[in-house]
């Protein structure tokens, strides 16, 4: 116990961190571990192509959008704070967590789950997918066989069917609704984060 | 001779079998089997009343056996296998023992208490049998989760448990059988530790030889270049030399095999020509899937003997009983405990399964023929019972394991219930779940694996396999290279037919997107649709004439009213073509172990071009944060820069990105190499986190800064395969007098564990 009190004590505002996200000092101290090796250079952040080294993720047909999901637009670089944060939009719900009214929604619940999904399709960070962005996700996510008609005959429809104010683009709400009958918990869930 | 024609009999009975697709979803291939023997040795018993046709413990062991472990062994999802390492070994060891020890005691107890009746049977003979039935079946197992699609740490824990018992029941045979030949009171303390000794000896000792045998394996595959054509023979020599010797020095045979194929896959693949590893694989699994058929035959066959069948109702169904229940006890507690230790807990459902499909087996029978009469007056009553317990466990719980795991699958939404947003979200999700354990680094990537994964690339690595395999081993890298080059020859050839650069989709002539071919002929008529061509440039001589003719104005109205019609159909349609294509995430592509199928290609396919696309998009970006272009927003694959500038970029930037993907203590140094001369403050590599209004330095600059002597000797050792000399590079080198060194590559690969200097280019 000893050594991983200290491992904790290195890294600032330790403390913070785990209430924000819920993370057990185990996981932290995983994390930390994970933090430094993908960043080879030492430098105590990463860059875009710490995470581009990643082989896996070049195989991800999403892949590079979701390493852009951990860098806030205009910065190039990620602490672990941030990517801890980040982490923890996958932990697993808590159920027996008390309801307090005041205190702030945790970041893994159903809602900043789903907040973190609709940032990855909408790029331009307006709060809408509009079609465009939604084309770039279905041609991200399809085959090559499908064409380019086909490919936007499948976006409208799709806008079709979510859009309930007709503005042809999907907002969060209209996201949110879309998606009511998946277990986002469980979809959207990393069990060995819990 | 027997072998044979049973053999010849069965095999040739086996396409009627799988022509009825329907029975064979019901009930579990090996059941069918087994009615199959019972048929034919229904045949032969008729025919000369006695059961001349029988299943020798040798003939099982030495020649049916051995086959389907290496099998097995062979195509053992490693990674898997030995990130639950642990827990198969709890259940193999500890779960084994438990079940042995408990159905034999219990056994025992209900002898004492008078429900069996008179037999001539003691304690030890009690426990004798109980290890003998206790272990699970790998031969079994394999057979019955073929139809019932498990979720992989499932499957490789019931996998993994009953091929590493084997190492157990050897030993708890071994020493019980012992034990009965002394007699109950020479038993004492110094037996029972030389028997837990023994144990050890057997395991370890199976295990290791194996290793060395896959090592001798993995050596011989190296140095068969030249003799191509027997190298494939050599797999399984040396696969069944590994059983023998074990099994001569009296350690655990299966324990060996296994380890053998576990341990030689990756290399024996590097090593072995293509066309010899296609004819080990198909061949591996004749013979497994042969001999599997054998055996359940024979054990069907076996059953019409009338001098083996000895019925005791108490000792019969009390076994079934134990066997059942101890089971699943032994399961859920060792789970209990193992869960406090894991990281991804083993769930309820999946426990259930695994202590429903501990099937018994061949095995098990073997073990019972070999008992001696004289020592076991009760071997017969041992025969049956442990026939009736194999013919109950595959044939009637390989039947309802299907239905069972379906009833206890939570309900899922109707696949075609879904809406499209739900189902492209559903998909969005798995992709997003795999990607974030990537970045987490999942569940193996701690200190140790990356230890080891370090000391096996540097030393083991460099020890067993060939030079060239070392090379081409890294499967990204060599699928980048393909890219690279393929990419550079469509560019040149594209260009020089049409003087432009327009990459066209040459499969594509029959869906002709009107807006393409309409922007140079209309632009007057449709000045919106002129918007969207200023990005792309028309080949016109690349769409086929009839289409152009006949898609005069008339067809745009046509369309308009067409979209109204076509409502319903194109509803179908999408979702039919999200089905289809919708690329599949590494949830849905599992690695399966199958009897009958290398289920590996379709998702290579689909893994190729993700990863070609994905290097694209990075390279597209990159290029174009280097020359200060907006990227279209549109999705165009039409460039407006000219082609000399798209093979040098293409060469600088997949450098860089061999850079970063592989870095090395020289490679860092690289991607600075490229930003100082730019102006543009841009050096992230993803199209959104880019400015777009950069100033794009001269394309002689960059050009000279890539090519100056100093830089080229840290380039040098980046382009790693020989082939990379290809025309383009060496014609637009002959301006700058520099040639790439290949020969200087060659040697770092050549001499040697590489030193840590020279780069590591694969991490």
């Amino acid at each position: 116990m000893g050594s991983t009190n200290s491992t904790l004590l290195k890294i600032p505002n330790v403390e913070v961190l785990m209430q924000e996200t819920g993370f057990s000092p185990a996981h932290i101290i995983r994390l930390h571990d994970r933090f430094k090796a993908l960043d080879k250079e030492g430098r105590g952040h990463l860059c875009p192509h710490d995470f581009g080294a990643i082989k896996e993720l070049a195989m991800n047909p999403i892949g590079d959008r979701i390493i852009g999901a951990f860098f806030s637009p205009g910065k190039e670089t990620v602490d672990f704070h941030t990517f801890v944060k980040i982490l923890a939009h996958f932990r697993p719900v808590d159920k027996d967590r008390p309801k307090e009214p005041n205190s702030p929604e945790p970041i893994n619940s159903r809602s900043n789950k789903l907040k973190f999904a609709f940032q990855l399709y909408d790029q331009d960070k307006d709060g809408k997918i509009s079609r465009d962005e939604l084309l770039q996700v279905l041609r991200a996510m399809l085959g090559m066989q499908v064409t380019d008609e086909q490919l936007e005959s499948i976006a409208d429809r799709t806008i079709q069917e979510a859009d309930l104010d007709r503005d042809d683009t999907i907002s969060f709400e209209e996201f949110r609704k879309s998606l009511e009958k998946i277990n986002i918990d469980h979809k959207m869930s990393i069990r060995f984060l819990r | 001779s027997k072998l044979s024609s049973v053999f010849s009999l069965s095999l040739s009975l086996y396409p009627v079998i799988e022509l009825n697709h329907h029975v064979i979803s019901v009930v579990p291939e090996s059941g069918l089997l087994i009615i199959l023997g019972f048929i034919l040795g229904g045949i032969v018993w008729g025919a000369d009343k006695a059961q001349t046709f029988k299943l020798l413990p040798p003939t099982f062991f030495y020649y049916l056996l051995p086959q389907i472990i290496l099998d097995a062994s062979y195509f053992m999802p490693n990674k898997l296998f030995f990130s639950n390492l642990g827990s198969i070994l709890i259940y193999a060891i500890f779960g084994t023992c438990w079940n042995a020890a408990t159905v034999g005691l219990s056994l025992w107890g209900c002898y004492e208490a008078g429900v069996m009746g008179n037999l001539d049977i003691g304690l030890l003979q009690f426990l004798l049998f109980g290890s003998l039935i206790a272990a699970v079946d790998p031969v079994a197992v394999i057979a019955v989760f073929e139809e019932v699609h498990v979720n992989e740490v499932l499957f490789i824990l019931v996998f993994g448990e009953s091929l590493l018992n084997d190492g157990v029941t050897v030993v708890l045979y071994n020493v019980f059988d012992a034990f009965v030949a002394l007699g109950g009171p020479r038993i004492d303390a110094e037996e029972i530790f030389k028997g837990i000794f023994s144990f050890v000896v057997v395991a370890f000792g199976g295990s290791f030889l194996g290793v060395v045998f896959a090592v001798l394996l993995s050596l011989l595959t190296r140095c068969t270049k030249h003799i191509q054509i027997i190298e494939a023979g050599f797999v399984f020599v040396v696969g069944y030399l590994a059983y023998l010797t074990a099994d001569m020095l009296s350690l655990s045979a299966i324990l060996s095999v296994t380890f053998c194929g576990i341990c030689c896959q990756k290399y024996v693949n590097a090593n072995m020509d293509e066309k010899s590893v296609t004819t080990v694989r198909h061949a591996m699994k004749v013979l497994a899937n042969g001999s599997e058929t054998m055996i359940f035959v024979f054990l069907g066959i076996t059953a019409i003997d009338t001098e083996i069948w000895v019925w005791n109702t108490g000792f019969i169904l009390l076994t079934l009983l134990f066997v059942f229940i101890y089971r699943i006890i032994g399961v859920f507690l060792l789970t209990w405990m193992l869960n406090k230790f894991r990281l991804v807990p083993i769930e309820v459902i999946d426990q259930v399964v695994m202590s429903y499909g501990g099937l018994r087996g061949a095995v098990a029978y073997g073990l019972a023929a070999m008992l001696d009469k004289d020592k076991i007056p009760e071997k017969n009553l041992i025969i049956s019972t442990t026939l009736i317990v194999v013919y109950f466990t595959v044939i009637l719980q390989g039947i309802t394991m299907k239905p069972l795991v379906q009833w206890l699958k939570v309900k899922r939404a109707a696949h075609a219930d879904l809406k499209l947003i739900e189902k492209l979200n559903n998909r969005a999700f798995d992709h997003i779940l795999s990607a974030v354990e990537d970045i987490c680094g999942r569940i193996g990537d701690n200190w140790w694996t990356r230890g080891w994964n370090r000391f096996e690339e540097n030393y083991i690595s460099w020890l067993l396999m060939k030079p060239k395999a070392r090379k081409n081993r890294d499967y990204l890298f060599s699928i980048f290279h393909k890219l690279n080059l393929e990419d550079a020859v469509n560019y040149v050839s594209e260009g020089e037919r049409q003087g432009s650069l327009a990459f066209i989709r040459s499969d594509e002539v029959a869906n002709v997107d009107f807006k393409k071919q309409f922007g140079s002929e209309f632009t007057d008529v449709m000045p919106d649709i002129m918007v969207d061509m200023s990005n792309y440039e028309l080949g016109i001589e690349n769409f086929s004439v009839t289409s152009i003719v006949k898609d005069t104005i008339p067809s745009v109205s046509l369309d308009i009213h067409g979209k109204d019609r076509k409502n319903v159909a194109d509803d179908i349609n999408a979702h039919h073509l999200l089905q289809q294509h919708l690329y599949r995430s590494r949830k849905n592509h599992r690695h399966k172990f199958s009897r009958s199928h290398f289920s590996i290609n379709q998702s290579e396919d689909e893994v190729q071009e993700i990863f070609q696309r994905t290097m694209r998009s990075r390279l597209e970006s990159f290029k174009s944060a280097k020359m200060g272009v907006n990227p279209a927003k549109k999705i165009t694959k039409h460039h407006k820069k000219d082609l000399t500038h798209k093979v040098k970029d293409f060469h600088d930037a997949s450098f860089t990105w061999i850079a970063q993907l592989y870095k090395g203590s020289v490679t860092i140094k690289m991607n600075p190499v490229f930003l100082p001369a730019m102006d543009s403050p841009t050096h992230s590599s993803l199209p959104w986190l880019m400015e777009t209004d950069a100033v794009a330095p001269s394309q002689r600059a960059q050009w000279r800064l890539l090519w100056t002597p100093n830089r080229l000797r840290r380039l040098a050792p980046m382009r790693v395969s020989t082939c990379s000399t290809d025309s383009f590079l060496m014609a637009d080198l002959e301006e700058h007098e520099e040639k790439p060194q290949t020969d200087h590559e060659e040697e770092i690969f050549q001499s040697g564990p590489p030193k840590k200097h020279s780069c590591r280019k694969f991490h």
